[in-house]
């Protein structure tokens, strides 16, 4: 029987992961892309609760996870209204170019 | 989760994850986000996290993934873009802070003293527990979560809906 893997490992993925979704929202510039890198913060913020509730032996955060994707189903439905309503006033998709939410 | 499957199936998330922000096709992200979604809720099952793991793919993987990949075709943004991320010096400095991040968390995981529980409850991670949960300690946030669900729908129906 080779060794489980330790809690360390878990929580050292889910930073690599958050790091990857944080650099894909400062990096890329099509706003759908940074949307899905948002969902990969999200994904490593829960693999960091599910880690630490079987570690813990506690289901409180397996219940956190379950509050967070409730939010996250809710920012993508207004998130992506959002685009919709951009594309459907002739607007780029370019985080750069898109200048109608600012002051 | 045994160390090798363990270190397998990281390799395949962060390979997936890394697709999902280099790609320079959004439908291409969009599927490597889906295969994302599902290795972590392998990592959910080995983590005796049944119902999340279910949740995981029915959720996030079923609806959030599709509703990206249904924008995607409705705008028609299938095409590969010309110049997808940033100047070079905003991508040196996010690689760069993302690299200081995980240093950072990884300096701080070598001197944490992992908690461990005694044994695990019985039942851990299935739904009766879950549920158990949910609808005692955790009532009024859950009620709270169905008006965000409200105010969402509304204002996705408000934003998408046509101008007279």
């Amino acid at each position: 029987m080779p060794p489980t893997a330790p809690l360390t490992w878990y929580l050292g993925l889910s930073a690599v992961l958050f790091a990857i979704g944080a650099i894909g929202v400062l990096v890329r510039r099509n706003v759908i892309v940074i949307f899905m890198a948002i969902e990969l913060m999200l994904n490593a913020v829960n693999l960091t609760f599910v880690a630490l509730a079987r570690s813990l032996g506690s289901m409180d955060g397996q219940v956190i996870v379950f509050f967070v994707m409730t939010v996250a189903a809710a920012e993508a439905a207004v998130g992506l209204a959002i685009i919709i309503a951009l594309s459907r006033n002739g607007e780029t998709m370019n985080a750069d170019e898109l200048v109608t939410l600012r002051w | 989760m045994s160390a090798p499957i363990f270190l397998l199936l990281a390799a395949l998330v962060l390979a997936a994850a890394l697709t999902v922000v280099v790609h320079p096709s959004p439908v291409y992200s969009a599927c490597a986000l889906v295969v994302t979604l599902f290795l972590l809720s392998v990592f959910f099952i080995g983590l005796d996290a049944q119902l999340v793991a279910v949740l995981q793919v029915i959720v996030y993987a079923g609806a959030i993934v599709v509703l990206f990949l249904f924008v995607i075709m409705l705008l028609n943004l299938t095409q590969t873009e010309p110049r997808p991320t940033a100047g070079a010096p905003l991508v040196a400095v996010a690689v760069g802070g993302g690299i200081a991040v995980v240093a950072l968390v990884a300096t701080a995981l070598r001197r944490l003293t992992v908690p461990t529980a005694p044994g695990l409850p019985e039942g851990f991670g299935d739904t009766a527990a879950l549920a158990r949960r949910l609808f005692t300690a955790y009532l009024l946030p859950f009620e709270l979560t169905s008006v965000l669900l409200l105010v969402a729908i509304v204002g996705a129906v408000g934003l998408a809906k046509r101008r007279p």
